[in-house]
């Protein structure tokens, strides 16, 4: 194979572990030369992980990695730019009290400083060499905070190209997510960018969005659960097509437990919430009956998170009302939340959901102090005997109650972070935000039977589910959120479920 | 309203007095000034000026010793600030100590320092240049004054035209981004503590010119007053706001106030807690519409 015709990025066998989770196990990837590669995968499929091994922010465990035919160690962001590889994040990664010409050129300044002095006329030359090649209009010297997002996102771009300076060949340039802050006037800008940077360079491109993926790609790559499931033709193709190959076949076991999904009974709902608005979203409707699991299902951007947290108290919502069995809750206030009985479990567990370095007691006994108190003093041997018995109902696998929860492996802390809203034998609802995230297989399978066990104990649950998957198999409804709002309510009981696509179509 | 109510607070010779006693703080506000940029801070400011003041009172003519080093000594002084500076970078970058913890501990180190040169002997310098900087006039200001006014425009020379000043700024913006770009951020924080060390290292000179004497105390309050003229002046704790001549203004708004609170008759006993209400009022200031952008902006 001449070098023409080589693989502009090639990626073989790649694997990486972190503690209890195989991130990637042996990803396949080829980006031809002037081609826009898609690649789609749901959460947790390791897409975020193989970006940053091409970009040398993670070293993997084992595999390779090609540059136009020839093995490559990325080890930071600089080698993997010496090879023409950039990307421009997900979250936008540029200096906000800079100008647009500084963050072009950062730590790729050229001619534009000397021994330490800086050219401004110099720098405002290169920085609109670098925006003329993407037929940019913006003032180089302006703020980069003034910008519109839209701009920012060209400013990135015109930033990433500074790596042709780097490599003797034609750049990969990879895009993560980066239609998600974008309107749909600005989106149309933005591929109309790619299709011009395809002249010359390669485009891997990330969106949760498989229209947009399928629209604007050659080719997409598809992962699942760390591996390169497929590969398709991007003409032709449906969302629905690549959809299926990302969820793949459901495990024919009864992974949810589905045989102990309670059934729910019709009195008054245990939460009742009437338009509830905040700044992401409008007029949310919902009840929850006691025993019920209520998943919210929708994409990135859909508001769900915010609900959720709304719900809790901790996000502002500006209108609406929210009532426990009947009686109506301060919508501001985490404390009344916890009062009514409301428990809470965060996604981003090692930073809300837990104290890392106390006790598995202390964290237990963090919000219902109550239950370990004498008085205003902590009793040592009630809490003891408390966290035990939760310990082994739970069976939380830790050496003892004293060790710091983190050291404990995911899914255990994730059962203390629940077992923290049983101990005080009043809970009446559970908001689990992406209870399941980074945890395996197994663990998953436990948080599963415990969410079952709360519901038959006449716990109201509302879930934001990791993957589709889970929406379906744990869920007894379904609410779609679309762009701040529900828009539409599918019922989901065991042996009656929903496929995902019936969900995907509503949610896109 | 000073102005008002005091007619002595008017006169051509106060606005001189204001200038001349506001010299030394605004040479040290303008060191602290690129290292509040960084969103880090300095406490060491008052041990420096300390360690400094006795440096170049023992290293000049003085009736301590037989040193008589004159240009060179003053050079030795700052040289020895910049070295001061550069060890709280380190601790930071190196010993990860948070910079409030090291720069006090620095400055403990220069108070011990210029205590072991003071030596029980209080020298007085004798060298007829420093002493002339606090006394000789030139357009009305005395020269100290337009060393700081020097500084001042070195320090934003240094903010707008060096990659120095630049990183200081972006350092204090997004310093992910810096290491994402492949910058090594680690020298430029090492270099801007080193940077305002040697301001404070001239600062403890000036004050020594001031004294007619090197004392340990040299810097003494310098260290708060500096950040609560920059803080008045806009720069942000947290970094990415601000500059040099934000600080040059809250310098001067510090003095006027303080100056203006004596002229109307105030007891110099109200300034402290005065000037310790001005930052805490200013920093809140600073922090109401910092959130609510954030909250357009999220």
């Amino acid at each position: 194979m001449s070098v023409a015709e080589m693989p502009a990025l090639e990626v073989r066998g790649l694997v990486k572990h972190y503690p209890g989770v195989k991130a990637l196990d042996g990803v396949d990837l080829v980006v031809r030369q002037h081609e826009v590669l898609g690649l789609a995968g749901e959460n947790g499929a390791g897409k975020s992980t193989l970006l940053k091994a091409l970009v040398g922010l993670v070293t993997p465990d084992a595999g390779e990695i090609y540059v136009r035919g020839e093995a490559v160690k990325l080890r930071s962001v600089v080698e993997a730019a010496n090879h023409g590889i950039g990307m421009v994040f997900q979250e936008q990664s540029l200096v906000p009290n800079l100008t647009a010409a500084e963050n072009i050129l950062l730590g790729s300044e050229g001619a534009s400083v000397r021994r330490g002095l800086y050219r401004w006329d110099v720098m405002r030359r290169l920085a609109q060499e670098q925006l003329d090649k993407i037929g940019s209009k913006i003032d180089p010297l302006a703020r980069t905070d003034s910008l519109s997002f839209a701009d920012r996102q060209m400013v990135e771009i015109a930033k990433v190209l500074r790596i042709e300076q780097r490599s003797q060949h034609p750049p990969v340039i990879i895009l993560d997510e980066p239609t998600s802050v974008l309107e749909s006037k600005e989106i149309d800008t933005l591929f109309a960018q790619i299709r011009r940077l395809r002249e010359f360079a390669s485009v891997v491109f990330v969106s949760h969005r498989l229209d947009e993926v399928l629209d604007v790609c050659d080719r997409v790559t598809v992962l699942r659960s760390g591996q390169s499931v497929g590969e398709v033709a991007a003409a032709g193709a449906v969302p629905r097509e690549l959809h299926r190959m990302m969820i793949g076949s459901t495990g024919s076991d009864d992974h949810y437990h589905e045989n102990a999904a309670s059934v729910v009974g019709s009195e008054q709902p245990r939460l009742s919430v009437r338009g509830l608005s905040g700044k992401s979203f409008r007029g949310i409707d919902l009840d929850v009956a006691a025993g019920e699991i209520v998943s919210i299902v929708g994409v990135h951007g859909s508001g769900r998170e915010d609900v959720c947290r709304a719900l809790f108290g901790a996000e502002p919502a500006t209108a609406g009302e929210i009532r426990m069995d009947g009686r109506k809750i301060d919508l501001r206030s985490t404390r009344a939340a916890c009062a009514a009985g409301i428990g809470y479990v965060p996604a981003e567990r090692k930073i809300e959901g837990m104290v890392g370095p106390m006790s598995v007691a202390d964290n237990m006994t963090l919000t219902k102090q109550k239950a370990r108190c004498a008085g205003p003093f902590v009793a040592p041997a009630k809490q003891a005997s408390l966290v035990d018995r939760w310990i082994e109902r739970l069976s939380i696998r830790t050496p003892t109650r004293d060790t710091a929860i983190q050291r404990l492996s995911g899914g255990n802390q994730q059962k203390v972070v629940l077992a923290r809203w049983l101990v005080g034998g009043d809970i009446k609802l559970l908001l689990l935000d992406h209870p399941t995230r980074g945890l395996d297989i197994g663990a998953r399978s436990e948080v599963y039977r415990l969410m079952r066990e709360l519901a038959a104990s006449g716990v109201a649950t509302v879930l934001l589910a990791d993957s589709l998957e889970e929406a379906i198999g744990m869920a007894d409804r379904i609410l779609v959120m679309n762009d701040g709002r529900v828009v539409t309510e599918v019922a989901c009981p065991a042996g009656g479920k929903p496929s995902p696509l019936d969900l995907v179509k509503e949610m896109v | 309203m000073f102005a008002a109510l005091s007619p002595q607070f008017r006169s051509l010779g106060n606005a001189q007095n204001i200038m001349d006693a506001a010299a030394v703080l605004a040479v040290v506000t303008c060191g602290i000034t690129f290292v509040l940029m960084m969103g880090s801070i300095d406490l060491s400011s008052a041990g420096v000026m300390g360690a400094s003041a006795l440096t170049v009172s023992l290293l000049v003519a003085n009736n301590r010793n037989d040193n008589d080093l004159g240009l060179l000594g003053i050079a030795v002084a700052v040289l020895l600030g910049c070295a001061f500076g550069c060890l709280s970078g380190l601790a930071l970058v190196l010993l990860k100590v948070p910079s409030f913890m090291a720069t006090l501990g620095v400055s403990a180190i220069g108070l011990g320092v210029a205590t072991l040169m003071f030596a029980g002997v209080q020298p007085n310098i004798t060298d007829a240049m420093l002493k002339g900087w606090a006394i000789d006039r030139f357009l009305g200001l005395s020269y100290l004054t337009w060393i700081a006014v020097a500084c001042i425009l070195v320090g934003w020379l240094i903010q707008r035209y060096t990659r120095l000043g630049r990183y200081a700024y972006a350092i204090g913006g997004a310093e992910e981004v810096l290491a994402l770009s492949g910058v090594k951020v680690k020298p430029y924080k090492v270099a801007v503590f080193a940077l305002a060390g040697a301001f404070y290292g001239l600062g403890g000179v000036m004050v020594t010119s001031q004294l007619g004497a090197g004392l340990v105390q040299a810097g003494n309050g310098y260290d708060f007053s500096a950040i609560t003229a920059a803080v008045v002046g806009g720069t942000l704790l947290t970094g990415g706001r601000g500059g040099v001549l934000h600080s040059a203004v809250g310098v001067l708004l510090v003095m006027v106030l303080t100056n203006g609170l004596v002229q109307v008759g105030v007891s110099p006993y109200w300034q402290g807690g005065v000037e310790g209400l001005i930052v805490v009022a200013a920093v809140a200031a600073a922090v109401i519409p910092q959130r609510r952008r954030n909250q357009v902006v999220k």
